[in-house]
This record gives structure tokens, sequence and C-alpha cells, in this order.
């Protein structure tokens, strides 16, 4: 759940510095269709990396890349775990 | 090339009637020009010296200097070896300049004697024990000077440079005998050894700065001295503006080089010398000396581009400034790579830009950062940052990223260091002012406050490679 709302504050931290309108953040809305573009993308990761120590892209294997909100934060819970 | 004048380094200093009043002195020592002609500098007589090829070495400035008069037109080839070349790199450079002989005061990268080379000694402090004769009236040998490149990473090459080419920019009506000359650089380095050359052949002083010494320490010596020409990068003077040791510094003259000088550091360095003149000029160990620029503002007038006649020729080609003169050095030594072009232009690999009748500099081609494929130079960007009131000097980098390749992230030095809590809001306003000039993929992305910005040994901002950390 922490992860969670992590995530959400940065997407709408980062919504709100970049002027971006947020659709709502639901699992099944599609990460480039919540409203962030992938500049927003690569910043929320970079943002993330910092706040929990966290960069699941960031190592050597292949993750598939998420497509959803609910793929993107089972992703970060998968590796906090 | 020939040198124009056959006569070596230490006749064209003493030209003049007053040297009297001539000086050189870095933080330890002073020697007055006048007494040049008395000093023994070399612990060996300039016959043992014909034709070698040496490498100076000295952690202090004045005593490699004295040698390095003494050795023009006498030894082969004198490699000017900066204090703070990596050990590592020593023995390469050794071969690459085929150097036979070390000189050297005890101190610096090549101290001790090195094994199969003969060693040397300046002394420090010259003293009037043992005079030897002025060297030979007329050079033996047309020196070459072999200097290094301030490449980023590596091991540095070595440009060969000969005394025409290096004085070739002096001719602008700047070199006065009345001067002080003053610089932050080394003088082993392209931009010193420019200041160097303009104080020794123009009839001028010189105040020698020193590595190590705090940059209070070096404004004091030099506002004591009077100076009233001084040189260095925008960073050195962003440095400068952030000391209070500045008082008393009255130039004339303030030159800027070395780096993208932006419209900000041109204005701060005229409210806080409003006598002086502030100029700056394009110039890089291999090039030379293209032009300055007198006008006060940033960029280039693109008037100077395409014309011929000129000292310096200039032109833009995919986007980067060249350069043919006879003020770029001749060759990199033991290295295969082409200096200049098939018709003689040098490839500066500084990326420029038209707007308007100017050209600007917006960057250095390999320090480009690549957001999405859209390309970014940290220094359009810092240009940006530099204008806001609250910044005295920023540095932007590239931070890895799994999404873009790359983002942009930006260190901030503040003219007034704010709270953790007080920085959010100059944060915000210092990006609200970059969102209203730049691009989105060009705003920094991540804006972190430092107490100070890392300068390198050449006297530009330190550039880290791109990391996965905003650290």
């Amino acid at each position: 759940m922490e992860i969670r709302s992590e995530i959400v504050s940065e997407i709408q931290r980062i919504a709100l510095q970049q002027r971006k309108t947020l659709r709502p953040l639901t699992d099944e809305v599609g990460l480039l269709e919540c409203g962030l573009d992938s500049l927003c993308l690569a910043i929320l990761v970079a943002a993330l990396d910092d706040r929990l120590d966290l960069d699941p892209f960031g190592d050597d294997t292949q993750v598939p890349f998420p497509v959803t909100l609910g793929d993107f934060i089972r992703l970060y819970e998968h590796a906090a775990a | 090339m020939l040198r124009p004048d056959r006569r070596p380094l230490w006749h064209l200093t003493a030209h003049d009637d007053a040297m009297a009043k001539r000086f050189l002195s870095d933080a330890d020592g002073r020697v007055d020009l006048n007494r040049l002609a008395d000093l023994r500098i070399l612990d060996a007589p300039d016959d043992a010296m014909l034709g070698r090829s040496v490498l100076i070495s000295s952690t202090r400035q004045l005593p490699a200097v004295l040698a390095l008069l003494r050795l023009d037109g006498i030894a082969r080839r004198v490699l000017l070896c900066p204090p703070d070349l990596a050990s590592e790199h020593l023995a390469g450079i050794l071969a690459d300049g085929e150097v036979d002989t070390i000189v050297s005061d005890g101190t610096g990268p090549a101290g001790a004697p090195v094994s199969g080379l003969a060693f040397v000694r300046c002394v420090a402090e010259p003293a009037s024990a043992a005079p030897l004769a002025a060297p030979l009236g007329a050079a033996a040998f047309d020196t070459e000077w072999l200097l290094l490149t301030s490449g980023t990473t590596g091991r540095p090459k070595l440009v060969v440079h000969s005394l025409a080419s290096l004085t070739g920019p002096l001719n602008d009506g700047l070199t006065t005998a009345a001067a002080v000359w003053s610089t932050f650089y080394d003088v082993r380095r392209y931009g010193g050894l420019q200041i160097l050359l303009r104080a020794l052949l123009g009839g001028g002083c010189m105040v020698l700065s020193q590595s190590g010494e705090a940059v209070g320490d070096f404004l004091a010596r030099a506002a004591a001295a009077r100076v009233t020409h001084m040189s260095g990068t925008p960073s050195h003077w962003r440095g400068a503006l952030m000391s209070g040791a500045r008082t008393g510094l009255m130039p004339a003259y303030v030159r800027l080089s070395g780096e993208v000088a932006d419209q900000a550091i041109l204005d701060n360095l005229a409210a806080a010398f409003p006598l002086a003149q502030v100029a700056h000029a394009f110039a890089s160990t291999e090039a030379g000396v293209a032009f300055d620029v007198r006008d006060g503002l940033a960029g280039f007038p693109a008037t100077l581009i395409g014309g011929s006649g000129a000292a310096a020729e200039l032109r833009v080609k995919d986007g980067s400034l060249r350069i043919r003169s006879g003020r770029t050095a001749s060759r990199y030594l033991a290295d295969g790579a082409a200096l200049a072009d098939a018709d003689g232009f040098v490839d500066t690999g500084d990326m420029v830009e038209r707007r308007g009748d100017r050209y600007h500099f917006i960057g250095r081609r390999e320090g480009i950062i690549n957001v999405g494929g859209q390309k970014v130079h940290p220094e359009e960007v810092e240009a940006v940052l530099n204008r806001h009131p609250a910044v005295r000097m920023a540095r932007v980098r590239g931070r890895r990223s799994p999404i873009m390749g790359a983002i942009v992230v930006a260190d901030v030095v503040l003219n007034d260091p704010a709270s953790p809590d007080g920085f959010q809001a100059v944060s915000a306003s210092i990006l609200e002012a970059c969102r209203a000039t730049l691009p989105a993929h060009k705003v920094p992305t991540m804006l972190r406050q430092v107490p100070s910005l890392e300068i390198s040994s050449s006297g530009k901002l330190a550039r880290p490679a791109a990391g996965r950390r905003h650290a």
C-alpha cells in the first residue's frame, strides 16, 4: 500500500509540475493514457528511484514493460519484495 | 612554420627600456625582469641543452616560466607539463614527446629522475651567484612548444605549437607595456600561455596563479599588484564573484575564454567591474585564438563567419565552428588523427546556432544529452538557469533513464543559500523561467541545490559522465 500511495502521489506531483491533466488513476488505465507523456514517465521512474531506492528497469534483467498503471505498481511492489 | 623573428623568447622579453619596472610573480616568489640576465636558472650550460627535448616539471609556475625563457631557441622541444598531470599518464607523455631531458625544481609530475632520461635541476629561487651568459642572440632551434589537450578522459594528446603560432593573436591592440596581466589559468595551458606571452612580449608584468591557492588569496595578490588585465573561464569568474576578496581588484580589462560566456556572467562582471572592458574570446589548444568579442553581448557577430582575409577564418559545418589560421597548432604528436581537414580547418567540436545577426555557442558536440532522440546541450540550459536572479552557477547533465535514454537534471549554486523549504519556492520560480524559454525536454526534471560546483584543473566546470542517480 505504501508503494502504491508513493507512486500515485509522485504521479500527481509530476502532472502538476508538467501541467498535465490526469484521468482517474485506476489500475486499468494505460500508463500513457493517464495523462502522462513519456518524458513524465521518465521523470516518475527517476523520482521513484530516489524516493524508494527502487529501479526495476535499471537492472540488466529484461523487464516486460508495464502497460497499465496496475502493471507499473505491481512491478515496483515486486521489486520491493 | 618559421618564427617571424629569429630571436628566442628571452630576447623578445628583454626588448624595452622599462625592464626595471617589470616583474613576474607567483604566491612564493617574484622575479624582476631586469635581473633575468643575472639569474642562474638551470643547473646546466646552454650547450648541454642544445637540441634536447625537454619536459618542464614544477608545481609552481614561476620556475617553469624561467626554464621556458632559458630553453626557447635552444631546445628542440619544450613540453609544458601542467602540475596536475595524472601520474599514470607521465610515461606515455614522455614517450609521445620523445623527451630526453627533464627540467624540474624537484616538484610536479616529473619531480624525480626517470630512468634513462637526463635530469637537470632548475632552481626554485634564482640566485645571482653564478650567472650564465644570456642565451644565443638568434634561435638555434625553432623550438616546438608541446601543450597537452584538455581532454576530459584518457591520456591527453600532445599538440605542437611554435612561438609564431602562439604569438599570432597578440597583435590586437590589447598588449600594452603598462599592463599588469594575470590569469586564473595555469600558463602551461593554452589560455594561460597566451596571457604569459602577452605580458612577456608586450612589455608588461604578470601575476601568476598557483596550484592549490585559495581563490581569495590569489585575488588579494592580484589586487595588491594592481593587476590591470585579467583572464579566466566563466567558471573562474563566477568563483571570483562569490569571493569577498575581489574588493580592491580594479581591472581595466576582464577576459573570459574556455567555456561559453553567457549573458548573465557578462552582465555580472560588467556590474562588478564598472570601469573594465569585459570581453570574451574563443580559443582552443588546437585551433588557437579565433576572435574576441568586446561588445558585452553573448555570442559573436554572424559577419565573422565566412569572411576571408581575417587573421582567423571561420566557417560553420554540420553545426560546429571550424577555424583556419596561422595560429593553429601544426599537428598532434604520436597520434594518427589529423588536426585539420583537407582545407586546413580545425573542427573545434563547439556547436553554434544562429539567432538573428549573431551566432551563439550551444555546447560541445560530445556533451549532448539525448532525451528520447532529441538533443540537449547542457550549456544552453545552463545559460537559462544562470539568467535567474537567484542563481549564481548551474551545471546541467544527463541522468540515465530507462524510458527516454536520458533526462536533464541540474545542480544549482544559489546567490543566497536557501533552506530546504525555501528552496522549494526558489526551485519553482527557476523551473518556471526554464519553461518559459525552453521546450519541455530541455527543462531540468530535477533541480538540486549544492553549496558549490567543482571546477576542473583547466578552469572549466567539471562534467561527470551521466549516472543513474542525481548525485
